[in-house]
């Protein structure tokens, strides 16, 4: 089912932990679905120097937060947010179908993670809360709303 | 490490015990011919059959002439919904179940009620159970059936077949049960317990797979499942699976023979996992009820995390196990059983379905008590859920 890159991010997850003195975290998902993310960066001079995750979820959920965190050091913040859950599953050789779901859980972490950090440095009024539309996305689908306003 | 296997999904299916797969080997290519034939070829593989369900029919304490073979348990569940839905339609339209069925008998209700009937599917308590008082309590006018599993595939509970059967025969309603975890485990009789219909399926006992019957007592009307010739009384249509049934036959005599022994085998693997895994992982809980389950039936949830991942660490350690987590499953909710007994989505998450069988050992159930506790541990360390407890 899964291919042996997801497996081995699975087996040997990267970055598994947090970051002490992060300036950026982020936790998205919900208990509800079986899935949630947390993102710890550590953003200096606007380049990710550091990123660490805690995961609670499927293989799939485990293995695209290790490759996310992978995939965002070294990056500025700015190519961080084009980080997207078709890059992050990609770079997993795939992902079957019905985990895709999970990838958008990494867009999302990775996203909330910035959002955290430009908050606290000062760079986006607090109550602005840029997600793309893909927020709470499983909640959504609980509640049986169809519209999933840009999630593709 | 090693190449170490220790198959814990019985309740998912069983192997084909050698004695079982001998008895079927002559009906491939030797005494292959159809039993609907004139000649000796025919005629012996016809005899054959007919063994196989008086063999079938004594271990449920039914007469052969009451035995049904089917194509499998889920077919029998069909049949049994459909067929008596559509010999009784202008009795009645109302069917009585529970909300914690096999999807078999789950889906067969709906498309019931797509075509008109009205089904109650009665709620279980914690542990699973359905009470007769509440199948009582549910009875109306115009209630043709009551179908009632004896025992969970997922949470292992028995259900009170014979209490349940006694308010089906005084009210003169007809009782089916989906016997397809029961038979083989634990000791039936369709005569005692009051049971009209019952479904069962040859793989979860040591027969192949393909083949399963359904028995229906004597004088109950129920609509033909397979319009064709004449097979199985013109009820079930179809050239018959021979070695499938000679095998069914063969597993049911296997189990009937065995069935208390292997009950107290199978009970204390169970017992010593539950205990065992009690004492030494914190934040679990078992589903289903404590005593009144199914003898190889172990089902945990571990707080904090996701049912999958367990699975694939536990095969990592060669451990083969189920799960009723949203994500071993193509849907985004946990399984249906669990969320009827009450249990929060992010609990029923991370449940953990062992089922023991004929090759477990005690030496098996320390192998997983020493495994499961090191992944329970290593999975928890990294999950945020676990962090917040911890921080508590």
């Amino acid at each position: 089912m899964y291919s042996e890159k997801v497996m081995d991010h699975f087996t040997n997850p990267r970055n598994v932990g947090e970051i002490k003195d992060a300036n950026g975290v982020g936790q998205v998902g919900n208990p509800k679905c079986g899935d949630i993310m947390k993102m710890y960066l550590k953003i200096e001079n606007n380049i990710i120097v550091d990123a660490k995750f805690k995961t609670f979820g499927c293989g799939a959920a485990v293995a695209t937060s290790s490759m996310a965190t992978e995939l965002v050091k070294g990056k500025t913040v700015d190519e961080a947010m084009k980080i997207t859950n078709m890059v992050v599953a990609e770079a997993l050789d795939g992902l079957p179908p019905q985990k895709m779901h999970c990838s958008n859980l990494a867009e999302e972490a990775i996203a909330a993670a910035i959002e955290d950090y430009r908050r606290k440095s000062g760079l986006v009024p607090n109550e602005s809360i840029d997600c793309k539309g893909c927020c709470n996305r499983c909640n959504r689908i609980h509640e049986n709303v169809d519209d999933l306003g840009g999630c593709e | 490490m090693g190449n170490r296997i220790v198959y814990l999904d019985h309740a998912a299916t069983t192997s084909v015990k050698p004695e079982v797969f001998d008895a079927m080997k002559p009906y491939f290519c030797e005494h292959f011919g159809n039993a609907s034939s004139i000649y000796s070829l025919g005629r012996e593989t016809k005899t054959a059959i007919e063994e196989a369900r008086e063999k079938v029919a004594r271990a449920l304490g039914a007469q052969a002439s009451e035995i049904y073979f089917t194509g499998s348990g889920s077919e029998a569940d069909n049949w049994a919904l459909k067929g008596i839905a559509a010999a009784n339609r202008k009795k009645g339209l109302h069917i009585i179940t529970s909300a914690i069925e096999h999807p078999a008998i789950m889906n067969s209700c709906k498309y019931l009620e797509e075509e008109g009937f009205e089904i109650t599917y009665l709620p279980v308590d914690s542990d699973g159970l359905v009470s007769a008082e509440q199948v009582k309590n549910a009875i109306r006018d115009n209630t043709i059936l009551i179908s009632i599993m004896f025992a969970n595939n997922e949470i292992g509970t028995i259900e009170p077949i014979q209490a349940i059967g006694a308010v089906a025969r005084q009210r003169g309603i007809l009782f089916h049960t989906d016997a397809v975890q029961a038979v083989g485990n634990v000791p039936i009789d369709v005569e005692k317990m009051n049971i009209d219909l019952l479904s069962l399926s040859g793989h979860k006992f040591y027969g192949p797979k393909g083949a399963g019957a359904l028995y229906v007592r004597k004088g109950v009307k129920i609509a033909s499942f397979i319009h064709g010739g004449h097979q199985e009384k013109g009820k079930r249509a179809s050239t018959e699976n021979i070695p499938g049934i000679i095998g069914l036959g063969k597993a049911i005599e296997l189990a009937a023979e065995n069935i208390d022994e292997y009950n107290k085998k199978l009970v204390n693997l169970r017992e010593k996992t539950i205990e065992g895994l009690i004492a030494k992982v914190p934040y679990i809980r078992l589903n289903g009820h404590r005593s009144n389950r199914l003898p190889g039936n172990v089902n945990i949830s571990f707080q904090f995390i996701e049912g999958e991942s367990l699975l694939l660490m536990l095969d990592m350690k060669g451990i083969c196990a189920s799960s009723g987590s949203a994500c071993s499953s193509a849907s985004l909710d946990p399984s249906h059983v669990l969320l009827a007994i009450g249990l929060p989505h992010e609990i029923a998450h991370g449940s953990l379905r062992l089922t023991f069988g004929d090759e477990n050992s005690e030496a098996d159930v320390d192998y997983l008590l020493e495994e499961i506790p090191r992944i329970v541990t290593r999975l928890r360390d990294m999950s945020p859920l676990y962090e917040a407890v911890k921080e508590k």
